[in-house]
């Protein structure tokens, strides 16, 4: 299939979006703050509505400001209640955005509905619209607007990451030991919160509030899954971004049917793709390395009774062929696998009724006690 | 505005009793999710609901209320497994797992309401209902559907009242004495997924979750109590989602999810400030009592330190300390306010330009300071 | 056969325990006769809570058996009581003192019943016993340390087990508390219950327990406190990681428990 010059850049603007959620968002899935992202997109719904009404434009750079600074304002409000220690962290969050989002909600109904800002793309933003808005500088047409936004949310937000990265990245991990650095983690925290609010203001406008919570949170959580140093989980976490931007978009023309809920799903399959199938901490992985060690760790069980008990007065009962399952609580059958197991393997010898340990598989046993 | 007026109206009686229910029920279920630090898994489920509402639709074609709540509570339920599924991973933390989970529902939800909506199906109209909550659709059937549901939410949790407590409290020592956690737990899970789905039709599944939230955080306030807590929480519940449905049904374009939402945050923002012993507005007060009178004490002794210091001490002119001398013993606290305090209780008064210590004042600062020279 | 001795208030046998890879307790062997008080010891991630909750059925073990007096822990639960670590609760949860030592009665009463004057009566006992009775209506958020671990225990004393698990209740506690617990296992003790407490405490071990056993992922020894509780085992079970000083390096007999062991 072709796309026409729209959809080429609706689908730009996609990626961009997708591209400049996930990289912030990896910081917030590694803090365990992702639901933040759920507060502060919520929340830039009411800054964009009233920033609106004072100006009445919604072209004007003021909406962005007024929008990451209500994002910010409702981290600050979630702290200042956690601070009270009247009310906990979970339900902070769960008081303040809907709160300020039900504000917003009701001004948007009541005094905004007929502009082009009305509930329907509060919540499945206006992707689909984005080409008509075009830049235009001195006649000449440099596309949609908001494809140059994005590019400049997310050339901002590579800068942040990528002059404050180890800072970003000792705050992260440690932050105690960062404050003793002298590396600010309350300004690194602050900061990187101003970054997520732009950039969900940013989103806002292309998939509405609640799909830039995928866009932050699934990539990231995605490239966790498999990435093990944060410069793989950041480029992970973007190209996963970008999968779903693509792979979304394409479903959505097939049905017909929202961009933006249509790229949320996708991140969230490629969420389960990457749950399931990740080489070192997927669950189909963890499966295979349970049966492995289900056998070796049954050995060695068996070799470590042996060893505990051979030599001493109770042998004799302990380590009878005939009766070793019933002092592991094991299964006839399933010991006697184990057991021909260790001896083909060389661990364990029969003398006469009783099993014995051969010198591998004493050095086993030891080998598995830690001594 | 007269807000009792409308109940004469036979729709609103309804409508606001239906929402009501919604809130009471959310409140009591609400009570036990913010205790258990799982405020946020409403939010997972009201949005993982999504999905269920358009597949029943699309499945049946019924707009019916038990058919649609029953899709719900279906794809809601599977949302809360797959949190709970998820972060049983070391590589997935809480936060993440419900993040996305809602959010992702959330947008296969629209993908298909978008789809039913440009397919041109004649009936699409009214499942957007259940985003934002109307609560004036509300029929009396569906009134009927939602308190049954919410009756017996409730009534099961009167009856396994002291398990869910035990859970809820210290789930340690309740496995240890036997008690099957695992399905108590899902027990709870499964009766906030019905609390949040009786919720959808009148306060919508984007904000659903702030109705088991607020009701919640708002009793604790009042009470150190489990029991009161919770009927406390249903009472605010309850009154919210009934404000709420009348505010919206009397005001023009008012969504009933974010009236209610805002009516239950009134409640939460008062009970935070006020609530007795609680309330931050008395901490607020206490503590500048307590700033006051650790001023006033350290005025007195400073006072009395350099009265002491002089040799002349018959001279009261001489024992007379300006403000400013006294702000040089204490950096960066102006004790004027203070003195003035001070010389309303009688213990200072002003003598030429500066201030004294009263004989009172002497014995009061003497004591402060532990008995040791002073007059008694 | 001694598997099915009931004179024996606990009886592991070749308990295997793992979480993941990792094995927490390897073949263990315990016994606890009953009517004693019995410590037992090891270093940090020797597996102590690790046993605590296998004999609880907490966790699943991969192989062995578990015996309270003389018959599965599943048949036995309700004289099996049970005290956790202090910091495993939520202490700003909206309920009472005499409330949380109520919940010790709940094992006896069973589904769906709600305690009536008959539980707050052994409730509010329980309380007394640990010197507690004053602060039965207090929130619980209002006491300090010592105090919520006296409130545990009293919770466990409501329970009126034959066998008591006790997971570090000296931990961090106050000299009024450590002596109320310690008058408190005695009093348990006279009346023929039995008590095992997971300890740190290496000096208070002769005062308080009759019995100890000293564990490292492996049992290293167990017995009479006069027999297991020997500096070789003590040496065995902590490895380097004991600040003992001997007074003479080829001296073992002169070496000195100068210290608890290292923490992390």
């Amino acid at each position: 299939m072709t796309l026409t010059g729209g959809q080429v850049e609706v689908l730009a603007i996609a990626t961009l979006t997708a591209v400049a959620c996930a990289v912030t968002g990896t910081f917030l899935v590694l803090r365990r703050v992702a639901m933040l992202s759920d507060a502060i997109s919520h929340a830039v719904l009411l800054g964009i509505v009233v920033a609106f009404l004072a100006v009445r434009d919604l072209g004007s750079p003021l909406l962005l400001v007024g929008a990451a600074a209500t994002g910010l304002l409702t981290v600050l409000l979630v702290e200042a209640l956690v601070r009270t220690g009247r009310v906990r962290q979970d339900a902070s969050i769960g008081l303040v955005f809907p709160a300020l989002f039900s504000i917003g909600v009701i001004l948007v109904s009541r005094f905004a509905g007929d502009v082009h800002l009305d509930t329907d793309a509060v919540l499945l933003g206006e992707l689909a619209f984005a080409p008509l808005d075009r830049l235009v500088v001195a006649g000449t047409d440099l596309g949609p607007r908001a494809m140059w936004e994005m590019a400049a949310i997310l050339l901002a937000d590579v800068a942040f990451v990528l002059l404050f990265y180890k800072e970003l990245k000792l705050t992260t991990f440690d932050a105690g030991l960062a404050a003793a650095f002298g590396f600010a983690p309350a300004a690194m925290h602050y900061g990187l919160m101003a970054l997520v609010s732009v950039t969900a203001v940013g989103a806002f406008d292309a998939v509405g509030s609640v799909l830039v919570v995928a866009l932050m949170v699934a990539p990231p959580a995605a490239a966790w899954m498999i990435a093990n140093s944060l410069p793989a989980m950041i480029g992970l976490s973007a190209a996963f971004g970008a999968v779903a931007a693509v792979t979304g978009h394409a479903a959505a023309r097939e049905l017909d049917a929202s961009i933006a809920g249509s790229m949320a799903a996708a991140a969230g399959l490629v969420f389960a793709a990457a749950f399931l199938v990740s080489p070192s901490h997927g669950v189909l992985a963890a499966i295979a390395r349970r049966r492995r060690q289900r056998w070796a760790f049954a050995e060695a069980t068996l070799a470590v009774h042996l060893l505990q008990h051979q030599d001493r007065p109770e042998a004799a009962e302990e380590c009878r062929a005939d009766r070793v399952h019933r002092h592991l609580e094991w299964d006839a059958a399933f010991t006697g696998q184990v057991v021909r197991r260790a001896v083909r393997r060389g661990m364990v010898a029969r003398t006469g009724p009783c099993l014995g340990l051969t010198a591998a598989g004493r050095s086993l046993a030891r080998e598995y006690m830690g001594l | 505005m007269d807000l009792a007026a409308p109940l004469l109206d036979y729709t609103v009686r309804t409508v606001t009793l239906g929402t009501a229910a919604v809130g009471a029920v959310g409140g009591v279920l609400g009570a036990f999710a913010v205790l258990r630090r799982q405020g946020l898994l409403g939010d997972a489920v009201s949005h993982a609901a999504l999905p269920g509402v358009a597949l029943a639709f699309l499945l049946t074609g019924s707009k019916d209320l038990p058919v649609l709540a029953a899709g719900a509570a279906i794809a809601g339920w599977a949302g809360s497994l797959v949190v709970l599924r998820v972060v049983r991973s070391p590589r997935v933390k809480e936060d993440a797992g419900l993040g996305i989970v809602l959010s992702t529902f959330f947008g296969l939800g629209l993908v298909l309401l978008t789809f039913i909506q440009r397919s041109g199906d004649a009936a699409q109209a009214g499942l957007d209902r259940f985003l934002f909550g109307q609560a004036a659709t509300l029929l009396e059937s569906d009134v009927r559907t939602v308190t049954g549901v919410g009756a017996v939410a409730i009534v099961l949790v009167l009856l396994l009242w002291k398990e869910f407590k035990l859970v809820s409290f210290d789930p340690g020592f309740a496995a240890g004495i036997g008690l099957p956690v695992r399905a108590l737990d899902t027990g709870l899970t499964l009766l906030t997924v019905a609390a949040v789905v009786i919720g959808l039709q009148s306060v919508g599944v984007v904000l659903m979750s702030a109705v088991l939230v607020a009701p919640a955080a708002a009793a604790r306030q009042w009470t150190d109590r489990l029991g009161p807590m919770v009927w406390i929480s249903a009472g605010f519940g309850a009154a919210s989602g009934a404000a709420g449905a009348l505010l919206s049904s009397t005001v023009d374009r008012l969504p009933t999810g974010p009236a209610v939402v805002l009516c239950a945050t009134a409640i939460a923002a008062a009970s935070l400030a006020f609530a007795p012993r609680r309330g931050l507005a008395w901490a607020a007060v206490a503590a500048w009592q307590r700033r006051r009178r650790i001023h006033s004490e350290a005025v007195l002794i400073d006072m009395l330190a350099l009265e002491s210091g002089h040799a002349t001490m018959h001279h009261a002119d001489e024992n007379a300390h300006s403000a400013e001398v006294l702000r040089l013993g204490r950096a960066g606290v102006d004790p004027r306010r203070t003195l003035a305090l001070l010389a309303a209780r009688g213990l200072v008064r002003a003598v030429g330009g500066g201030f004294a210590l009263t004989d009172a004042g002497r014995d009061e600062a003497a004591r402060l300071r532990g008995g040791d020279g002073g007059a008694r | 056969m001694k598997d099915a001795d009931g004179s024996l208030a606990l009886h592991v046998e070749d308990l295997t325990v793992a979480y993941g890879e990792r094995p927490a307790l390897w073949d263990v062997d315990l016994d606890v006769p009953a009517g004693v008080l019995m410590a037992v010891l090891g270093p940090n991630g020797a597996g102590k809570t690790t046993l605590m909750k296998a004999v609880l059925g907490l966790v699943r073990p991969v192989a062995g058996r578990v015996l309270v007096h003389g018959r599965p822990y599943a048949e036995q639960r309700r004289i099996v009581g049970y005290v956790p670590q202090r910091g495993s609760v939520d202490w700003d949860f909206p309920t009472t003192v005499l409330d949380v030592v109520t919940m010790g009665r709940y094992a006896s009463l069973g589904w769906f019943r709600s305690p009536g004057a008959a539980e707050r009566k052994a409730a509010t006992d329980a309380l007394d016993e640990v010197g507690m009775a004053p602060f039965a209506s207090r929130h619980i958020s209002q006491l300090s340390g010592g105090q919520q671990q006296r409130v545990f225990l009293a919770r466990a004393l409501a329970q009126d087990a034959s066998l008591y698990l006790m997971d570090e209740p000296f931990q961090g506690v106050d000299a009024t508390t450590e002596r109320a617990i310690v008058r408190v296992l005695r009093d348990l003790r006279s009346r023929g219950r039995t008590v095992v407490v997971v300890h740190h405490d290496l000096q208070t071990v002769r005062e308080y327990f009759d019995r100890v056993a000293l564990l490292n992922v492996r049992r290293v020894a167990d017995g009479p406190v006069s027999e297991a509780f020997t500096e070789e085992n003590l040496r065995a079970a902590y490895g380097g990681r004991t600040a003992f000083v001997p007074r003479d390096a080829t001296g073992p007999e002169t070496g000195d428990l100068a210290a608890s062991p290292v923490r992390e």
